[in-house]
């Protein structure tokens, strides 16, 4: 069977099951679809927390994205793992507390305001569409590559699917959908990571081939890491593992991205929601664990791969020539992925710094792996799979939680206070898959500035809902007055930065950057100010209701709320 | 709780990246070590961060009477 005909199947296969969990998930109430009635296991949440966080990005782009920076793809490797830690111990288990269905909902209760709970609203639509719109791409992409379907057609199938899943099963549909997707797409990572690690140093486990020695070749009986590094000192390339050197990012801007990065980790709603579906105060800081678990079993495999496949790219590459590159290289060369401009006519690829006859998309690292290894047909088409359960499960939550925050922020508490419950669940259906056929167009034409924003969505979260978030369970005297100005200000000001920098004038360079942050780093400034403008409009305005005051204290104590919403 | 979040900041920051440099000229098996902790090392730390942050709470928990 060829590679095609084994993406067939088990793309399928992986689809239909979705749709099966689906159909046994269905649910009948706002709980169900909002929360999954709060009846998720820890385990199973961490799992769902996983797939819901690691979208097309982490999967597809990521190691590659790191084999080519070196040291500083820690940005992404610490950035993205570090926000947990934060979440664990900082928000998740006091939300789920407090209880409620969405983040907003909190901020309304917490800063005693309706304007608070419909900024905290906006910024989530906000947030969650730019990032979506990126993962229907990615549908797309993996669909047009690997089954030979035009880009639209792959997004539409991709929609079906999620709509699917998403208005019938709400939260709870999601919820074990995403189980499923979180297994599909680790050992779709995890087995040609495994296979090239064994391939090039004889362990099987990548984490620690990373630091083993090199099996073959001139480099035989090198330390890989080492043996990486002269490769990049013959290309006069910077050193693999060495930091903040010329060509490389600066300590501070290494810094700032790493912190927005984990601040805005702990302040996506998507993530945040995940928290509320548990039984308990105490599930949900168990289920940080897991999540962080599964995740982290990407994350360290992510850099090994990373460094491997850099390794294999230069030394099959490099001085080789062009009419002996192996069968991989013909076929993505097809896709534009990776492309020999032969400038001195030799017909060898000289990759050296500077010389610029070998182009090659990050992407390639992920995809192309199992061929470069040699991997079987199978394999190749798991990827394809594990591809496609990455974008799809990072899309059904983000769109479920644009429909509560719509249905049940906006719909359900400013507009339409007596809704009952049953039209309030035939709204957050409605809006579910208004926001799909949102989302596909977004996917099919995407404005030209969706690319661009994706990356700046941390920043903006980092700068608008973690600050409010930390303040509003750890003080009692925070005003709604600060917040309020707290959150504005942090977003327009990151906002404005990267509006700035990226359209206004995007040849600026790091002498022109607020003390050399770069627009991706400076959500960390933004949440500095943030905070303490809060606190300190906090100090001159009126300080809050008595009850608020009891509520905040409530929340801290290790006591179940009764209530729940 | 102050004491885990410092560890993470000791880890991630400190150690994976204002000293990575000096930290690069150790080198532990095949990694230099300030490499290590940020492309591995503060993960493992991460999680472990949370793991004895929920079994710390599991415990004040009960001694206060629920779950």
């Amino acid at each position: 069977m060829n590679v095609q005909a084994w993406t067939y199947l088990i793309v399928t296969a992986t689809f239909a099951l979705y749709v099966g969990i689906a159909w046994w998930s269905r649910v009948r109430t706002t709980s169900g679809f909002y929360v999954a009635g709060r009846g998720v296991p820890a385990v199973a949440n961490g799992m769902a927390t996983g797939a819901d966080w690691m979208s097309a990005a982490s999967f597809i782009s990521m190691a590659g994205l790191i084999s080519f920076m070196g040291y500083t793809g820690t940005i992404y490797l610490m950035g993205w793992t570090g926000g947990y830690v934060l979440l664990a111990l900082l928000l998740a288990p006091y939300l789920r507390k407090y209880g409620k269905f969405t983040t907003s909902e909190f901020v309304g209760d917490r800063y005693y305001s309706d304007a608070a709970r419909l900024v905290a609203a906006g910024c989530t639509i906000f947030v969650s569409f730019t990032y979506i719109a990126g993962q229907m791409r990615g549908v797309g992409v993996v669909f047009s590559r690997f089954l030979e379907v035009e880009v639209h057609w792959g997004v539409i199938i991709g929609v079906v699917i999620v709509f699917f899943y998403a208005v019938l099963g709400g939260m709870r549909g999601i919820t074990y959908t995403q189980v499923a997707q979180y297994c599909v797409l680790i050992v779709a990572f995890l087995i040609p990571a495994a296979a090239i690690s064994w391939k090039i140093t004889g362990n099987p486990i990548p984490q620690l081939g990373f630091g083993g020695t090199v099996q073959e070749g001139q480099q035989a009986g090198v330390f890989l890491l080492e043996a990486l590094d002269a490769l990049h000192r013959e290309l006069r390339l910077p050193e693999y593992t060495a930091a903040f050197v010329p060509g490389k990012k600066s300590m501070i801007d290494v810094t700032a991205i790493t912190l927005a990065l984990m601040v805005g980790t702990a302040g996506l709603p998507h993530v945040l929601v995940r928290f509320y579906t548990v039984r308990s105060a105490r599930a949900a800081r168990w289920s940080a664990l897991w999540a962080l678990v599964f995740i982290g079993l990407l994350y360290t495999t992510a850099p090994a791969v990373a460094a491997f496949a850099r390794v294999n790219l230069i030394s099959t590459l490099h001085n080789t020539s062009y009419s002996e590159v192996p069968e991989w290289f013909r076929s993505w060369e097809t896709t534009g992925l990776i492309s020999f401009d032969d400038q001195d006519g030799d017909g060898v690829i000289d990759m050296t710094d500077g010389v610029g006859e070998l182009t090659v998309d990050q992407d390639i690292m992920v995809l192309a792996n199992p061929e470069i290894a040699e991997l079987p047909a199978w394999v190749v088409a798991l990827v394809a799979a594990g591809g496609l359960a990455a974008a799809l499960s990072t899309a059904a939550g983000l769109l479920l939680v644009i429909a509560s925050a719509i249905s049940h922020d906006i719909g359900k508490s400013i507009l339409w206070k007596d809704m009952s419950s049953r039209r309030e669940l035939l709204l957050a259906r409605g809006t579910a898959s208004v926001a799909v056929i949102v989302a596909a167009y977004f996917g099919i034409s995407p404005p030209g500035f969706v690319a661009q924003v994706v990356a700046f969505a941390f920043g903006l979260a980092a700068s608008s809902f973690f600050p409010v978030l930390v303040l509003g369970i750890f003080t009692r005297s925070t005003t709604k007055e600060g917040a309020i100005a707290g959150m504005s200000s942090g977003i327009l000001f990151t906002g404005a930065y990267i509006v700035y920098f990226r359209l206004i004038r995007p040849e600026a360079t790091a002498e022109d950057w607020l003390f050399g942050i770069s627009p991706e780093g400076i959500g960390a400034v933004g949440m500095l100010i943030n905070f303490s403008l809060a606190l300190i409009v906090s100090r001159f305005t009126k300080p809050p209701p008595e009850e608020v005051q009891q509520l905040v204290s409530e929340i801290r104590l290790p006591r179940e709320r009764a209530a729940d919403g | 709780m102050a004491i885990l979040l410092s560890i993470w900041f000791v880890c991630s920051y400190v150690l994976g990246i204002f000293l990575v440099e000096p930290l690069n000229e150790a080198r532990v098996g095949g990694f230099p070590l300030g490499f290590w902790f940020a492309h591995q090392g503060s993960i493992y730390v991460f999680v472990v961060l949370i793991l004895v942050y929920a079994a710390v709470m599991d415990r004040l928990d009960r001694r206060y009477g629920v779950g």
